[in-house]
């Protein structure tokens, strides 16, 4: 009997269904992780689009090619795209792929909710970019109140389509949530034998935590943009002082979500250079322990700071202390991630290629960006800071050569491992160059420009500030187009043609379960569990 | 093509001589009030003290890069852990960050008290320019953008002080302790003043307080720093600081400027008097949205070149421009504008772009209808 079930066992591990269903009633984590990751990489492209328009028209001062009206759904959108559409969508994507294979199980917790997950988002972003399609057809305007959406901009000032957005941000909210949980039931259910906690690869650890972080604040933006739906709507006044209520009150929600959305969106980043520096060091992570302990303080702490967003609002001194000092601590346990992959990599045995170099460039950039946090949490100097070009610079450090480098160092890094090809070294080297070097012409810029008074989200400019606005948009279009090199790097390296077939263990220095699977890793993980020691 | 070339010329410029510094803003400006100056010292504390981490970090990592290369032949060691080095680096950045705490809590303390002051200025921003009233004086005035729309429109050259002028400044004497009131007339907006280290939020329904006193007389060029819609970018603050001599007489002369204004609102006005007056405030308060042309923007705002109230019966003209419409951007102004400015902007509005209503509405009719 026992033999019958093996053998129709091991039928059932080979059936991969095909044609359009294989997606579209896809329970396969690694179906589902692929199209997070495409569905990923195309918004990339369609909220880098937006990002060009922005920097053509801040080319030089003066309105050339957008109307101020059509330049506040620009920066809206592209805001939206690449937090909700970009970044989020390629940490679960990287999640679906890697964290079964790190923790030794065949699939998902929950596979059929997976598929849920990933399907609701192409409906969510469908609704949030016709909305801008409508807009360019002349019928109306896009969401045009920035990514942050404040009260009462938003709500009794709100264009038509805000309600599309509304309904946007919900399908994405429980997506996200229900991401988040089946991450949860896999890691806590699902580890192979022997696999404790603390034996967790970082990677499986930072998701873990960024799973609770997501079920704690996505029920807090789906909060928030209801009581907007009911002030526009059904007569309530939450935002609006006429009627009793307190636009500061939508501040207060939106960043009780909006902090540890940060977080959200660079821990599993952090994961990723803790998986990368390691390998490519040919050395054991420096203070594991200490990396997961610093990455739920920093957890922790994401959740008391969010008024440090809004320290022009007029909130009494002592708040403004409390917050002040509550986000100068987050630096602490950063340094120490920060320490620890210096520690890392130092008296390892290194080389060079394209994941570790978009790692090493991860440490020098965000950690900039980490600089520029601390100077911003520093009250009375960033009141001067608020709302400029300074803080653009500061995210844009922390979420472009920080988390969109991550998410490159990881699809450089398992690339071989999915396909079981390898990608094209030089193409890989020329993307990470052009990239490093477009990025910091495209940024670095914008320190002057917000120190020297350049508030954010205008689009039109004083002549001082022409020269690096010009300079930060060379750097821009070089950036985006840079990024189709990565594009063709893909797919040659998924169409396998002149290329290296990658071996299971693809690096010399890898260590972990998933560098035990043949490469290209088969439709079904583990379908025995590996045993831990 | 202009801007390739400034690009190009600056970065060589950059190159032969460290003097061009001068010429391209690069740090925040030290300002004109003492927490300005205690900011400004902060931030150069921090930056320095971030640089200084910087090149220890990046220093330690530049040399594993160097000398740890496997090329090199390096070999890894084997160690992974050492409690008294993550005791150093988690207790060391605490101690320095407890010394930044110390300067940053003094300058915000100084910041924060607006009491004791001699004189009072009351703000509310409006989508999209600034009213001040001065609240001892019985002074109130809009101030809106000055510069030409030609310039905006890449039609002519653009001045030193591009989209950084208005109508009408504010203007306070040196050595004088003014405290701001900000409040809002429609969505959140934000007086910033880098030279005086001013952002406050300006939130309809609620009234923030901040303050400022300087002792260099100059004026000094800020702007709205919170999203506020479409022309956010353009509803720059003009602060004049001057002797308390000119103070006066500025005072004087507006309210001079005030009867002048009260009086012009009792007259009869001719057809051209008011199309010609007309044509200014409509610049100055409606081009923004209905545009110049009148004609507005399809969708968004309404024009009114050929549309059914500017051509239509005049009572229904003077109610909206003088009520606004609920729910969308048009605002009441009834509450900015003054008889004789509500007339002739209506006047002209019948008049222009074809509308050739031929009538005249005088300022008696708007105090009727107010």
């Amino acid at each position: 009997m026992s033999a019958v079930i093996e053998e129709h066992h091991g039928e059932h591990h080979d059936h991969k269904p095909t044609g359009i269903g294989r997606w579209l009633f896809s329970t396969n984590h690694k179906d589902i992780g692929t199209m997070y990751l495409w569905f990923s990489f195309t918004m990339l492209f369609v909220g880098g689009a937006l990002a060009l328009v922005i920097r053509a028209e801040l080319f030089e001062p003066g309105l050339q090619f957008v109307e101020p009206e059509l330049f506040n759904q620009m920066t809206t959108l592209h805001g939206l795209i690449m937090v909700f559409g970009v970044i989020m969508p390629a940490f679960v994507g990287l999640a679906n792929w890697m964290v079964p294979m790190m923790i030794g199980a065949p699939d998902m917790a929950l596979p059929r909710m997976n598929n849920w997950s990933f399907w609701l988002l192409p409906g969510a972003f469908g609704l949030l970019i016709a909305s801008l399609v409508m807009s360019l057809m002349g019928m109306g305007s896009a969401p045009n109140f920035g990514w942050t959406f404040y009260a009462p901009l938003s709500t009794t000032y709100g264009p038509a389509s805000t309600d599309f957005f509304i309904f946007s941000v919900h399908m994405m909210g429980i997506s996200s949530i229900m991401g988040a949980i089946n991450i949860i039931a896999t890691i806590i259910n699902m580890r192979a034998p022997g696999m404790t906690y603390m034996k967790m690869p970082i990677f499986v650890w930072t998701w873990f935590i960024t799973a609770y972080l997501l079920i704690a604040v996505m029920p807090v933006l789906a909060g928030v943009v209801t009581m907007m739906l009911f002030d526009r709507h059904f007569g309530t006044s939450f935002f609006n002082a006429a009627g009793g209520g307190d636009p500061v009150l939508f501040q207060h929600v939106f960043w009780f979500f909006g902090h540890p959305e940060v977080y959200i969106m660079i821990l599993p980043s952090f994961g990723i250079i803790s998986q990368v520096v390691p390998t490519f060091s040919r050395k054991k992570i420096f203070g594991y322990s200490s990396m997961v302990y610093a990455t739920s303080s920093i957890a922790f702490l994401s959740f008391i700071v969010w008024a440090h967003h809004m320290f022009t609002t007029g909130m009494p001194v002592a708040t403004e202390l409390f917050f002040m000092y509550a986000t100068m601590l987050i630096a602490v346990p950063t340094g120490v991630k920060v320490f620890n992959w210096v520690s890392t990599m130092w008296r390892g045995s290194l080389s060079f290629e394209t994941p570790m170099l978009f790692a090493i460039a991860f440490i020098f950039l965000f950690t900039i960006g980490g600089f520029t946090g601390l100077m911003l949490s520093i009250v009375p100097a960033d009141f001067q800071y608020q709302d400029t070009y300074f803080v653009v610079a500061h995210f844009h450090y922390v979420l472009v050569s920080g988390a969109l480098f991550g998410i490159f160092a990881a699809v450089y890094f398992w690339l071989p491992k999915w396909t079981g090809n390898m990608y094209d070294e030089k193409l890989g080297k020329l993307h990470f160059w052009l990239s490093t070097i477009s990025v910091n012409i495209l940024f670095f810029p914008m320190h002057f420009l917000g120190l020297a008074g350049m508030p954010r989200r205008i689009p039109d400019y004083n002549l001082q500030f022409a020269e690096f606005n010009a300079l930060a948009s060379v750097g821009a279009f070089i950036f985006g187009f840079t990024q189709l090199i990565l594009l063709y790097n893909i797919v040659k390296t998924i169409r396998g043609r002149n290329t290296v077939k990658a071996t299971g263990k693809v690096w010399e220095g890898s260590e972990g379960l998933e560098w035990t699977l043949p490469s290209p890793a088969p439709f079904h993980s583990f379908s025995t569990p590996p045993v831990v020691k | 093509m202009s801007a390739t070339i400034r690009v190009a010329s600056f970065i060589s410029l950059m190159l032969v001589s460290m003097q061009s510094w001068a010429e391209y803003q690069l740090n925040m400006r030290p300002g004109v009030t003492s927490f300005s100056q205690g900011a400004y010292g902060i931030h150069t504390m921090v930056m320095w003290i971030c640089v200084g981490i910087g090149i220890i970090v990046f220093g330690a990592m530049i040399y594993s890069i160097i000398m740890h290369r496997k090329s090199r032949g390096a070999v890894a060691a084997k160690f992974d852990d050492n409690l008294t080095v993550e005791l150093l680096w988690t207790i060391i950045p605490f101690i320095i960050l407890a010394f930044m705490a110390v300067p940053a809590t003094r300058v915000l303390l100084a910041m924060e008290d607006t009491s004791n002051s001699d004189m009072s200025i009351k703000i509310t921003g409006y989508q999209w320019k600034w009213h001040y009233d001065y609240l001892a004086e019985d002074i109130s005035f809009f101030s809106n953008l000055a510069t030409p729309v030609e310039q905006t429109q890449n039609k002519a050259t653009k001045d030193n002080n591009y989209l950084l002028e208005v109508d009408n400044p504010v203007v306070v004497p040196v050595n004088t302790k003014v405290r701001l009131l900000l409040t809002s007339n429609d969505v959140i907006h934000s007086w910033w003043m880098p030279a005086f280290a001013v952002k406050k939020d300006a939130i309809p329904g609620f009234i923030n307080e901040s303050w400022f006193e300087t002792d260099k007389v100059g004026t000094y060029r800020g702007q709205c720093a919170e999203l506020c819609g479409k022309n956010h970018g353009f509803m720059p603050i003009v602060v004049k600081v001057v002797s308390a001599d000119d103070y006066q007489a500025w005072v004087a002369g507006k309210k001079q400027l005030a009867a002048a204004a009260a009086e012009s609102a009792t007259k009869t006005w001719t057809r051209d008097e008011l199309i010609e007056h007309g044509k200014t405030v409509y610049a100055t308060n409606c081009a923004a949205c209905h545009q110049v042309s009148g004609e507005g923007i399809p969708n968004v705002f309404p024009a009114l070149k050929g549309s059914a109230i500017a051509t239509g019966p005049a009572a229904k003209h003077i109610d909206i421009v003088t009520h606004g419409k609920t729910g969308t951007a048009m605002q009441a102004f009834g509450t900015q504008l003054n008889d004789a400015d509500l007339a002739a902007v209506i006047t002209y509005e019948r008049n222009a772009w074809g509308n050739n209503m031929g009538d005249v509405v005088q300022p008696a009719d708007i105090k009727a209808a107010r």
